[in-house]
């Protein structure tokens, strides 16, 4: 199943956020982690995260610091800020209420609408 | 930074060298970003590679999977437009952009000397610049910032209804009241319309330059860029201009000519003039040729400054009496300011809105402070004796004109302080100074329309 484009930019930012609530992280290892969420079914431009992460820095969602890896590589990792987890409370509060109401929706539809696929390997 | 992270076998080594090449190309994608996006390819190379794939497999699916670089690019300029500005000229440069260029170049050379007729267009109706230096002093912006206008609202593709209705009007109602008010000849009020007016209409002019989007924050820094380096690329015209007419002189004179009153009364009128559009377009079209210049003497100067500026303060300080010069000190403490928001500014508008506090912004710090402390002692020290005389024209405004960039400087340096103890980002600075815009053409626009009636035109 692909995911719609515009449904996938929406999520985007409360997903890195809440990845990053959870620590931080960097950019190749956030998608692995969304990969992982949704068992590959929302697939990203993986070169779209970047400005992303670039965007919610400004903004003051995520404070970035570029660590030494120990193979001389170095790496730029995330982590959310408070305004960030402010943000992510926010944008949890607006999805509760559109899926609560597309929830409704889907109980109260008269015609018949496809069931959510079952559940795959969520997670690893 | 480019050390292998784990063995990858040559071939893919050098892809990913052809890659990073190709990367580097995208100037909306600086060099850090480019690491983090190889950071990423590498990774992906080596999971896929893990999982079975052959070397140049792994590299093409990782590729695949960053994205068109093109999108991708556009996805980071959107979110660094001010890489871009360095670079606005090679956009679309090279296949078919040269005849727009050509179309250009001749619609700026036709303004320029639609420029340079109109400034001696009075003239023969009859009214020479000995006859009246007062109405050319009024009217001075009227000539030519008009035609700048149309210049970018054409650049822009601003539609004609549009353009007309956001910039004729404002231009009409400075031409009626520079010319219908009574003025005393030389009088206070008509030098300050001379120096005001053209405050205010390049702000009109403004609005053409950022197509209309006068609301949006960065198309207004984009303005402030665009006015620093216009006077960079003006002063810079005119010194070569001053240097081909000297040398004109100088030629014709050997040879028992006086081309002086023709260079005096054609060439530099019509030069001065048509300067203001080419210097435009040169900042429009030639970016890429030189630096932006203004942020480097911003970095040269800010320190220099700081430095007069204390020397100032200790001065008042020990004991310096300020002496009676009220108005001359007046017009120079605004002076002062002007530079310090001048430096302030164009800091601002160069800086990499991603890299933490520096030396450098405590240094600005320390500029504004000793400014604002300059201007207070002044002011306090000076405030018994404008009350004492009353307000002048003159007075009021270099009062006014201090007022706003009071306002403006100690907000500044509050958001500075914020800003290093890293509580504030730097966004809110850029986006006072893009908010505070507007005040200048409103403060401007006041004293051209309310102060000559008030003050009686002397």
């Amino acid at each position: 199943m692909r995911i719609d484009k515009d449904l996938v930019a929406a999520s985007a930012t409360p997903l890195v956020l809440g990845i990053l609530a959870d620590g931080e992280s960097y950019g190749y290892a956030i998608l692995k982690r969304v990969n992982e969420l949704s068992a590959g079914r929302m697939t990203w431009t993986d070169g779209m995260l970047y400005p992303l992460l670039h965007r919610l820095e400004r903004s003051g969602y995520l404070q970035a610091t570029w660590h030494e890896a120990p193979t001389s590589r170095r790496r730029k990792h995330y982590a959310i800020t408070a305004a960030g987890l402010d943000a992510l409370a926010e944008r949890r509060r607006q999805w509760e209420v559109v899926s609560g109401a597309l929830d409704r929706v889907w109980r109260e539809a008269t015609t018949v609408v496809t069931p959510p696929a079952p559940a795959t390997a969520v997670g690893r | 930074m480019t050390a292998v992270h784990e063995p990858l076998d040559g071939d893919v080594e050098a892809q990913i060298g052809q890659w990073r090449g190709y990367v580097q190309r995208h100037r909306a994608i600086s060099g850090n970003d480019v690491e983090e996006l190889e950071g990423h390819l590498r990774d992906q190379i080596g999971d896929l590679g893990r999982s079975g794939l052959s070397g140049d497999e792994a590299f093409l699916v990782s590729v695949k999977r960053l994205g068109r670089l093109d999108v991708v690019s556009r996805e980071f300029a959107r979110e660094h437009s001010d890489r871009l500005w360095k670079q606005l000229v090679l956009a679309g440069s090279g296949e078919a952009a040269t005849g727009g260029t050509r179309r250009e170049l001749g619609v700026v050379l036709g303004l320029a000397v639609g420029a340079g007729l109109a400034i001696k267009l009075p003239a023969l109706v009859g009214l020479t610049l000995a006859d009246d230096p007062g109405f050319y002093a009024r009217n001075l912006a009227l000539f030519v910032l008009p035609l700048l206008a149309a210049y970018f609202a054409w650049k822009r593709g601003m539609p004609i209804r549009r353009a007309t209705l956001m910039l004729a009007p404002p231009f009409a109602v400075a031409a009626v009241l520079a010319n219908v008010y009574p003025f005393a000849t030389e009088g206070a009020t008509e030098v300050l319309t001379a120096i005001h007016l053209p405050v205010v209409l390049w702000m009109v002019m403004g609005l053409a330059y950022v197509g209309g989007e006068w609301r949006s924050h960065p198309r207004r820094m984009d303005f402030i860029r665009f006015t620093g380096e216009w006077a960079v690329y003006y002063v810079l015209l005119a010194l070569g201009g001053g240097l081909l007419s000297g040398l004109t002189i100088a030629g014709f004179a050997l040879l028992g000519t006086d081309a002086a009153e023709f260079v005096g009364t054609w060439v530099l009128p019509c030069g001065a003039m048509g300067a203001v559009l080419v210097a435009a377009w040169l900042v429009e079209a030639k970016q890429a040729v030189v630096e932006n210049i203004a942020p480097v003497l911003t970095k040269v100067f800010t320190p220099l400054t700081a430095l007069m500026l204390l020397a100032l303060l200790v001065a008042t300080l020990a004991g310096g009496d300020v002496v009676q010069v009220e108005r001359e000190l007046l017009i120079l403490v605004d002076l002062i300011l002007v530079l310090v928001l001048g430096l302030l500014l164009y800091a601002i508008s160069a800086r990499d809105p991603d890299a933490p506090p520096s030396g450098f912004d405590w240094l600005q710090l320390l500029l504004v402070g000793s400014a604002l402390a300059v201007d207070v002692l002044m002011l306090s020290a000076m405030a018994a004796r404008i009350a004492e005389f009353g307000f002048s024209a003159n007075k009021s405004a270099a009062l006014g004109l201090n007022l706003v960039l009071l306002v403006n400087l100690a907000w500044s340096a509050w958001l500075s302080v914020g800003f290093l103890r890293q509580r504030v980002p730097l966004r809110a600075l850029e986006r006072w100074q893009t908010g505070y815009l507007p005040v200048y053409a409103a403060w401007a626009a006041l004293v051209v329309i309310a102060f000559p009636p008030v003050f009686d035109f002397v």
